[in-house]
């Protein structure tokens, strides 16, 4: 542009002849257009281009205090209400109805063991998905097209309220469209395993009305394994070989006799002891072990985390999609190149690029499935849950339904312990945060 | 400069190659590199062979029925103005242009023995013998060491000191190795774009490639590493087959023996570099050279 004379025949001064007397005019008063098809009269002032530049950054300055502001605000007055109401009961107790007692262990363990279940199952799905999408575009057209449409579809579930999600956890996880549910058994799940099902008897000693006179008669249940939920209930015979919940957990004991309820109740006290009262109707308990499994999973842990699964997938795979496409894409020619498969370049040069971007996205996302309330309502239900979680069935609720579920109360020393309640919840949020954070800056610190 | 490059124990020499050719690829390539060198005295034998070679990105045609063969140990400059398909070319070489969609190529580009544009060849295995090495130095973002041990570690089960052999070695031939040599665990971004971009070479020639593709190697570089890299590829010849693309004719009649001159995806001549430059055949070429467009 500079080397264009005003007399020279550069194409930017081919004009008409009045066209050019016009622009002498002009060229009188401001002569620096160097022929260019521009007057200089239309130059905006840099005066005026600053003034509007220090606006702007006026306005972002008020739009940032605000919100820092608000959210000042909020945390101070959650904190000055809250701090008060901690205590080591509101961490390690149960939701007693009585508030100086109550506190929110069980729903602390539920939201531990929904969460860690959550993130266990959608990590290596949300990100295996985006690495479908991101890195292995396949060459068929069919294919692409088909991947494109489940691209706007994870979009579009993004956007979902996460009620939906609820509704949706209900039939798919919880009752399974009713497709393993038997005719037999109303109650109860159609298949099962990692639990053993006892029939409960108890002793002679632990019956109320039958008055045996002999103080040493120690009251004792016994537990008779039996093969299914749905066995037939357990005749017990005398030496029969049976558990004793004990306090060093179970131990076996022998049935020394069965007392068909007549008088001549033996007054060996030690005999007595292990009698076992035959009117008593047995109940039939089982135990579980932690990895317990059924279907359909019911009101637990699993439909809980999978549920949330729901709420959160679309958000990692997207923030996974992100990250995967801010790594250059030199990098994967240059991993291609050395004749690495499309899964080497992935795993060692695309995958390890990519981790901070992708924990960022799964600390937003996680930050919201610990938060997440009204799935959850739908899922567990407004229960009275008294014990945290001990298989991956078990029932369970969690911290913002247990807060939820105080407030609604009318005395106001509940809303104290609510608040309590929502510190303790923050404050596990944000040493989950930090931990992820941290994890991220030494890897972005190991990239560099 | 080539006093420091030494070479003690070749361990990228025929042992690994072999093995893992005869593993792989049994009837390709390496019969012709183990044919004694004098058998052939001046007639050399030739690396890569194409046979109207075109190529399309979707319906626009990159590349126009071009034949040409590339001869072995030699460094052959690919020139011609912007947009004229070399990089199109390069890529069909290695097989990179898989990774577009839109691209697809008829014709017939041959390796020595191995049929590149057969759906059947194995194009882990290819891009292994034939390296690339791009504009922009593209270092991962990892430590120097595990840059140049990159490829080793992919095509290779190495024990540790085996692995730190190909690296130094790597990092000798590419006239990086006394740069490096007190940081090899320093992150490879740290390095000067030069370095970067002999890195970017020593990482190419650690998994003991037969051709080293360049895509204007030197474009993103001061005219000191430019030197640098001219003197390798100097060093470099008689090991491998070059291919340089380059927009620098006094860097393509310094360092190359032949020339090849694009226009518009139509190859328009080839020959001796000094031929291409002091007596071209065709007025284009003359023109390109001259600076008189492109
Ligand atoms: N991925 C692609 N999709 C569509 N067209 C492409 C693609 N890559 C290159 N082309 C086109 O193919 C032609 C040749 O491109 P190519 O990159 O091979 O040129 P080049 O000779 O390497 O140019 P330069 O010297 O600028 O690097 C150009 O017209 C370019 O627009
Ligand atoms: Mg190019």
């Amino acid at each position: 542009m500079s080397g264009n004379d005003s007399h020279g025949d550069s194409p930017l001064q081919g004009q008409s002849p009045d066209a050019s007397t016009t622009e002498a005019v002009k060229q009188q008063a401001e002569p620096v257009t160097n022929g260019a098809p521009f007057d200089a009269s239309k130059l905006v002032t840099s005066r005026n281009r600053i003034t509007k530049d220090i606006r702007f950054r006026q306005m972002c300055i008020v739009t940032a205090s605000a919100s820092v502001l608000i959210l000042v605000f909020l945390l101070g007055s959650l904190l000055v209400s809250g701090l008060p109401a901690l205590s080591w009961t509101l961490l390690t107790g149960y939701p007693e109805p009585e508030p100086e007692n109550a506190g929110l262990w069980p729903a602390l363990m539920g939201t531990l063991w929904v969460c860690t279940m959550c993130a266990l199952i959608t990590l290596p799905l949300g990100i295996g998905t985006a690495i479908l999408l991101e890195e292995f575009t396949p060459r068929n057209k069919l294919a692409r097209n088909v991947l494109s449409l489940i691209q706007l579809n994870i979009t579009n579930l993004a956007g979902v309220p996460s009620v939906v999600y609820g509704i949706i956890g209900l039939t798919a996880f919880v009752s399974m469209f009713s497709l393993f549910d038997d005719a037999d058994s109303t109650d109860g799940p159609s298949m099962e395993m990692g639990a053993v099902y006892f029939d409960q008897f108890s002793n002679v000693a632990s019956d109320p009305f039958l008055n045996t006179g002999d103080a040493d008669a120690r009251e004792r249940y016994f537990l008779i394994p039996v093969d299914s939920r749905g066995a037939p209930v357990t005749v017990p015979k005398t030496g029969m070989l049976a558990y004793e919940n004990g306090e060093a957990g179970f131990a076996t004991v022998e049935i020394l006799a069965i007392d068909p309820f007549t008088d001549e109740v033996s007054a060996d006290a030690d005999i007595m002891s292990r009698t076992i009262d035959n009117t008593s109707t047995p109940g039939r308990i089982s135990e579980k072990q932690w990895y317990y499994l059924r279907l359909p999973f019911g009101r637990g842990v699993v439909a809980g985390a999978l549920t949330l699964m729901l709420v959160i997938l679309p958000v990692i795979i997207i923030s996974t999609q992100e990250a995967l496409r801010a790594v250059p894409a030199t990098l994967r020619a240059g991993a291609l190149g050395l004749g690495a498969t499309p899964w080497q370049v992935v795993w060692n040069v695309t995958l390890p690029s990519a981790i901070p971007g992708i924990m960022t996205g799964a600390i937003l996302a996680m930050s919201r499935a610990i938060g997440e309330t009204a799935p959850i309502l739908i899922i567990a239900g407004i229960v009275y849950i008294r014990s945290a979680p001990q298989h991956l069935m078990d029932d369970c609720t969690v911290m913002p339904l247990q807060i939820y579920n105080w407030i609604q109360r009318p005395q106001d020393e509940f809303h104290e312990i609510a608040a309590g309640g929502i510190v303790i919840l923050l404050a596990i949020l944000l040493t989950f945060n930090a931990v992820a954070i941290l994890i991220r800056h030494r890897m972005q610190n190991k990239l560099r | 400069m080539s006093s420091t490059i030494t070479r003690p124990k070749d361990p990228m020499g025929p042992s690994p190659r072999a093995k893992h050719d005869s593993k792989r690829h049994t009837a390709s390539g390496h019969m012709r590199t183990d044919k004694p060198h004098d058998e052939l005295p001046e007639k050399p034998a030739t690396a890569i062979e194409m046979k109207d070679l075109s190529s399309w990105y979707g319906s626009f045609q990159a590349l126009k029925s071009i034949s040409l063969s590339v001869r072995k140990n030699k460094v052959t400059a690919f020139i011609g103005p912007s947009g004229c398909g070399k990089s199109t070319l390069l890529r069909w070489v290695n097989r990179m242009n898989d990774t577009i969609h839109t691209a697809h190529a008829t014709g017939s580009l041959h390796l020595s023995d191995l049929d590149v544009m057969a759906s059947t060849t194995d194009v882990v295995n290819l891009r292994r013998k034939v390296g690339i090495v791009f504009q922009k130095p593209n270092p991962f973002p990892k430590s120097i060491f595990d840059n140049v041990a990159f490829g080793p570690r992919l095509h290779m089960k190495l024990r540790r000191s085996e692995l730190l052999d190909i690296v130094e070695w790597s990092l000798r031939k590419a006239a990086v190795w006394d740069e490096v040599k007190d940081r090899l665990h320093a992150p490879a971004l740290g390095l000067s774009g030069g370095q970067q971009q002999r890195l970017c070479i020593a990482r190419t020639i650690a998994v003991g490639p037969e051709v080293l593709l360049m895509d204007e190697p030197c474009s993103a570089l001061d005219p000191g590493s430019t030197l640098a890299i001219e003197e390798l590829m100097n060093e470099l010849r008689n090991l491998y087959t070059i291919v340089i693309v380059t927009h620098n004719m006094q860097q393509a009649s310094r360092c190359s023996d032949e020339t090849a001159f694009f226009f518009e995806g139509k190859l328009i001549e080839m020959n001796d570099t000094r031929s291409i430059f002091t007596n071209p055949q065709s007025q284009r070429t003359e023109d390109y050279i001259s600076g008189r467009f492109g």
